[in-house]
């Protein structure tokens, strides 16, 4: 556990940050970044939290098996997003243009975006949102598992 | 004898390389296309990515679509990747018969 100051700033700024990341998330298909990049932004949220409370004390709040069950969800949801268009291909995007969740049309050239485009797109950028969140977030407790406290 | 193995070796390839960079390659009369290596034939692969990819799949980000869309298998090798990450961490690092707690 680290100092007041540094609790205290970990427990005003980790919001912000898990925001940011599901922003990222979300605007996948619309502005740079996407699953990758957001989960990684969540999994640094973690990280705060971590480092500022010290591993005794969170591992009673995040658990390593919910995280990597966290993990293996976001990995079964996009190989099954991937796996519903299968009648036409694998990865196929059955969900673009055709009007419904995620299926408005886009006109060519500069626009504005709009977030309810681009078919299995989100979902497959949630998916990995998910996963990245869970398996980096899984391998941070599993190394601060073998830290040792020392009390100054 | 290994070494002069290796200057053997070395010499043919470099020889090859170089042979090949200075060539001045095929010329073809039909299309007036000079095939020169290191200067490969024009493809259509990004101008298809460009003009069509805002219609066919709707997002506005192009770079998603490729990496979601049109090579989705890629991202499903990378977030195996991931997986196997976490597994092997996991493994390593996992709480043994003997350890307390």
């Amino acid at each position: 556990m680290m100092s007041k100051i540094v609790r205290t700033q970990a427990n005003f700024l980790y919001p912000f940050i898990l925001i940011f990341g599901f922003y990222i998330v979300a605007h996948g298909h619309l502005t740079p970044g996407g699953g990758f990049q957001g989960g990684a932004v969540i999994a640094t949220g973690i990280a705060l939290v971590i480092v500022a409370y010290g591993y005794d004390r969170i591992k009673s709040w995040i658990k390593k098996s919910t995280l990597t069950a966290t993990e293996s969800i976001g990995l079964l949801c996009f190989i099954l997003t991937a796996f519903i268009g299968i009648g036409t291909s694998f990865f196929y995007n059955f969900l673009a243009n055709s009007g419904l969740l995620f299926g408005d049309r886009v006109s060519y050239g500069v626009n504005p975006g709009y977030l309810n485009t681009a078919g299995t797109l989100p979902i497959m950028n949630l998916a990995v949102g998910i996963e990245v969140l869970g398996g980096l977030g899984a391998i941070l407790m599993y190394m601060m598992s073998y830290g040792k406290e020392v009390d100054k | 004898m290994r070494n002069i193995l290796m200057l053997i070796v070395f010499l043919t390839i470099f020889s090859f390389f170089m042979y090949v960079a200075i060539n001045p390659g095929d010329f073809n009369s039909q299309t007036g296309e000079h095939f020169v290596f290191g200067s490969p034939k024009f493809t259509d692969m990004d101008n298809y990515f460009i003009h069509n990819a805002q219609n066919q799949t709707g997002a506005n980000n192009v770079v998603t679509s490729i990496v979601f869309d049109y090579r989705g298998f890629d991202t499903l090798g990378e977030a195996s990747v991931l997986f196997t990450a976490v597994l092997g961490v996991g493994l390593a690092l996992r709480l043994l018969r003997g350890d307390k707690k």
